[in-house]
């Protein structure tokens, strides 16, 4: 292979390798590769723990196989270890936390981006991005000693009379419920929606709102038809991240969820989440079944996480449209 | 712009003052010299309080001693010991002999102090303290003594108007030492409870709500009209929460307290085993309260490293001649004199 | 005005009022919550708290100095492993990545977040304290290490995927390579959704419990170096708001308060060193 003559300055041996270094130098090669490798440690990091959670659940498994699924009783003094109650409890609990926090902290986000003067906005934004820095456990101390009072004393007792025909509302007033737990959750949660979510809209060109503007859209119809649309990939990327940290929420749902491993249809039984569990559980089991069974419950949780990702996904692939969202 | 340059100049300078005086703090400089010996002990929540006081006045005897103790949970006391990453655990439980096997060193049992279990209720318009007998609270946990009114609990309790009210059984989410006594108790007082439940640090409950730890039963019984939990007397003494007697098994109703829980264990004393574990609810003994047990330090037999060695031998002599003297200010029973006599013994089994 | 102008009218106002509602009950319930632990918390703060080593029950003048640093040494050594991770995984998803591995890694990355703390915890505990035979401050460091890193990603891929294409277009116009592109001119715009991401991601790690119990394990002295246990702000919080003595429900309310203050000093450090960045949404 000749090389140009007017463009060589020097000679260089032919070959692929050169032409690879010679990207290399260029600097893009090399950042492709690290971050490549940044990419990569994620996934092989989330295969070890899996991996981790496989065997170390060994017992549990030739035990119970797929009816550990199905089965409703956990005894440890017994050996009977189910799943079933702790799945209901972690996806209702989870469920509901979206359900609430969702449309308040897109809203909530909405606002703040849109309408409220910046420097409220960044201050306001501010203090609630520092609330994700409040220990569990302090969530927890503030469910007990106020949320669980006032649902018990004011909300259920006013849903009961109003609702109470509805299963959701059917049940003896403890306080303590799935109730709490989705709430305290979705207070927990909401911070990582505003935050996030503000993000985005704020991101969004001005080219865009004042397009539709100019249009002779309202404010709103700009907004809800435009601007979120726009951002609509990243209020998910928000929204998962939150439904994260709901599914793997131990300490304030172990205080205010009433810890009962049960399945009931009303939002006012307590009920019991699989992180709970497992936290609450693990240092004091004996025994290496017992153990197992709690570590193969975190497996049960990974396999949950996976399931309502991947649903999660289909719904967002089939609602995008072509050119509303980047990427 | 020079403001801004300036306010990153100093933000920088002050996190590298503060990464400097990390280091500073950190080194080994900063620690007395020599180094301290550090030991690492885990397990049991319920002495805690006292444990911490321990270790830290031994510390300020012997400055060169440096005794870490995590309360993480009797399982995690044991389970840490078994892998080596502690020199000593503790645990409310005592081994069993499963348990033991499982370890691949001989392990002993020190029982330090005394704690007792008492049942805590909130029932609206009821002040006065109530009796309950073995049979009533064991129905009560198995949900078969559904009403406040009921002849299992009125019956004990003449001239107290007991309301028509639902009981609330309340009890701890996480797995405990105190669970492991209160199921105990029960499966000694009730074949029922012993078929259908058992005892264990976490049960299967056959009624009732469930919050973490003393705190938290004690926050949802103070809240739930109606409501019945059990909790450690430690907590419910420095809390003056409401908290009723026990009939123990000479036929008294006992109210939990410092003296009564000493009495348990001076009764069991004599047919202690050799290695002190042993379960002293339901004790002999008119003075008894019923629902009481020892809290032990787990030691291995054989310890390699003769200063760690040592200082855990002499400790455990201070612990107890010196140490049974903060018990009672903290809330613990201290232990009986023979008991001490004879682990002052057994300390010579740690080679 | 025709009937649809008016209801369109209608429509805009009462939906923004909405949002304004969103808005308020919100903030209202998470600045409670903030007062709460001040006021709570800020009773109990005292010189000693920030100076002395913790005290057994009965004993005043106790403090949480062990765990302050504790806290300050198991969050440096997180975000060393964290972010870095954290924000080149981002920009490989939104700026190099290909379509089937980035998916694979975006799945991944949402899983790993929801992996409870616990297990978190447990996992380092087998993988660095089992072998090692003793708890340390670098197993405690590396798992919250590891739990940073989703929301790390995820934030800075969104951040930059909300930086225009033309400005991409632009400099690869002007022949910059694509590497350089992203550092000198992606990256800047984004650079205030990154903060926000890794303040986020910090905030969140900075209050966990549960993966410190096994690996950090704690600690009533100061520890020196990476080896041994170190104390932490959430693990104190958590041992002392159980336990039934006043005193140290006190103190859990001061550390709880002292932890915040810690990560809003940590926020406010990141935005002025970063406070040039340039936001292309609303010029």
């Amino acid at each position: 292979m000749a090389s140009a003559p007017t463009t060589v300055d020097h000679v260089r041996p032919p070959g692929r390798t050169w032409e690879f270094i010679k990207r290399l130098r260029g600097g893009d090669e090399v950042a492709h590769l690290i971050t490549l490798l940044a990419a990569a440690s994620i996934i092989v990091v989330t295969v070890m723990l899996v991996y981790q959670l496989y065997v170390n659940s060994a017992l549990p498994r030739h035990k119970f196989g797929f009816s550990f699924f199905l089965g409703k009783t956990w005894d440890p003094v017994s050996g009977e270890f189910g799943a079933l109650p702790f799945i209901f409890g972690t996806v209702a609990s989870s469920a509901l936390a979206l359900l609430v926090a969702v449309p308040l902290g897109v809203g909530a986000a909405i606002f703040l981006s849109e309408l409220a003067p910046p420097r409220i906005s960044n201050v306001t934004t501010f203090v609630i991005e520092l609330l994700a820095a409040v220990p569990s456990v302090i969530y927890g101390l503030l469910g007990i000693f106020i949320l669980v009072p006032v649902l018990r004393i004011v909300v259920m007792p006013f849903l009961k009379t109003t609702l109470g025909f509805l299963p959701l509302f059917k049940g003896p007033i403890y306080g303590v419920s799935m109730l709490a737990g989705g709430l305290v959750l979705a207070i927990m949660i909401v911070p990582f929606i505003i935050s996030v979510s503000r993000e985005v809209l704020m991101a969004v060109p001005v080219e865009q709102r004042e397009a539709a503007l100019g249009l002779g859209a309202t404010k709103w119809e700009s907004t809800w038809q435009v601007v979120v649309p726009f951002a609509r990939v990243g209020i998910m990327a928000s929204i998962f991240l939150a439904l994260a940290r709901a599914l793997g929420e131990t300490m304030a749902v172990t205080m205010v969820i009433g810890n009962d491993p049960r399945i009931n249809a009303s939002l006012f039984a307590p009920a019991y989440s699989i992180a709970a569990v497992i936290a609450n559980e693990f240092t004091e089991a004996t025994g290496d079944l017992y153990l197992e069974a709690l570590i193969e419950l975190g497996l049960v949780l990974f396999l949950l996480t996976i399931l309502i990702n991947g649903l999660a996904r289909l719904v967002i692939i089939a609602t995008t449209q072509k050119g509303a969202a980047q990427g | 712009m020079k403001l801004k340059s300036s306010i990153t100049g100093i933000v920088l300078g002050a996190a590298l003052i503060a990464a400097g005086v990390i280091t500073l703090v950190d080194s080994p400089a900063a620690a007395p010299a020599p180094s301290p010996l550090l030991i690492n002990a885990a397990g049991a929540t319920f002495p805690y309080p006292i444990y911490s006081k321990w270790f830290t006045d031994y510390n300020r005897i012997h400055p060169d001693i440096q005794i870490n103790y995590q309360s993480i949970g009797s399982g995690g006391g044991i389970r840490q010991l078994q892998a080596g990453t502690v020199d000593f655990g503790a645990s409310d439980m005592p081994l069993n002999d499963q348990m033991l096997n499982d370890f691949k060193v001989k392990v002993l049992h020190f029982p330090t102090v005394l704690g007792a279990v008492v049942p805590t209720y909130n029932i609206p318009g009821v002040t006065q303290e109530l009796n309950f007998t073995a049979e009533a609270l064991a129905d009560i946990f198995l949900g078969k003594v559904t009403k406040w009114n009921d002849p299992a609990i009125a019956n004990a309790n003449q001239g107290v108007n007991l309301p028509d009210q639902d009981i609330v059984v309340v009890h701890r989410s996480e797995g405990s030492g105190t669970t492991f006594v209160w199921t105990d108790y029960l499966c000694k007082v009730s074949k029922d409870w012993e078929t259908k439940v058992g005892r264990n640090a976490s049960v299967n409950w056959p009624v009732g709500l469930g919050n973490k730890g003393n705190e938290g039963v004690t926050g949802l019984v103070k809240q739930t009209p109606g409501a019945i939990g059990y909790v450690e007397l430690i907590y419910a003494m420095q809390n003056q929460l409401p908290y009723g007697r026990v009939k123990n098994s000479a036929g008294a109703f006992v109210k939990a307290d410092l003296a009564s829980t000493t009495a348990a264990a001076a009764g069991e004393a004599k047919m202690m085993p050799a290695d002190f574990r042993v379960s002293i609810t339901n004790a002999q003994g008119k003075a008894a309260y019923p629902i009481c047990s020892f809290t032990y330090l787990l030691i291995p037999a054989s310890i390699q490293d003769v200063a760690k060695k040592t200082a855990i031998k002499d400790f455990l002599h201070w612990m107890l001649a010196d140490g049974q003297n903060d018990a009672e200010g903290l809330s613990y029973a201290r232990l009986p004199k023979d008991v001490v006599a004879r682990e002052m013994k057994a300390i010579g089994q740690i080679n | 005005m025709s009937f649809r102008t008016r209801w369109r009218k209608f429509v805009n106002v009462f939906m923004l009022s909405l949002t304004g509602l969103c808005a308020l009950v919100t903030v209202s319930v998470l600045f409670f919550i903030l007062g709460y632990l001040l006021w709570y918390g800020g009773r109990s703060l005292n010189w000693a708290f920030f100076t002395h080593l913790p005290t057994p029950v009965g004993e005043t003048g106790g403090g949480m100095a062990n765990a302050i640093v504790g806290s300050g040494k198991l969050l440096l050594l997180a975000s060393l492993v964290g972010v870095p991770v954290g924000i080149l995984g981002g920009v490989y998803l939104a700026e190099f990545g290909g379509q089937t591995f980035s998916f694979v890694v975006r799945y991944t990355t949402d899983l790993l977040n929801g992996v409870p703390s616990i297990v978190m915890g447990i996992f380092a505990y087998t993988i660095i304290v089992l072998p090692m035979r003793h708890f340390s401050a670098l197993a405690g460091g590396l798992a919250l290490g590891v739990m940073m890193i989703p929301i790390a990603v995820r934030t800075t891929e969104e951040s930059l995927r909300s930086v225009p294409g033309t400005l991409r277009e632009g400099a690869l116009a002007l022949g910059t390579s694509k590497w350089k592109t992203v550092a000198t001119v992606v990256m800047p715009a984004a650079m205030r959704g990154i903060v926000t991401g890794v303040m986020l991601t910090l905030a969140r790690v900075a209050g966990e419990t549960a993966p410190l119990l096994f690996t950090a394990f704690s600690n009533r002295f100061w520890s020196s170096g990476w080896n041994q246990p170190i104390a932490s702000l959430p693990v104190m919080i958590y041992t002392y708001a159980i336990a039934p003595y006043d005193d140290w429900h006190r103190q859990a309310w001061a550390a709880g308060l002292v932890l915040l203050a810690l990560v809003l000093v940590a926020n406010i450090g990141a935005r002025l060193v970063v406070s040039r960045g340039i936001s292309f949404g609303k010029a």
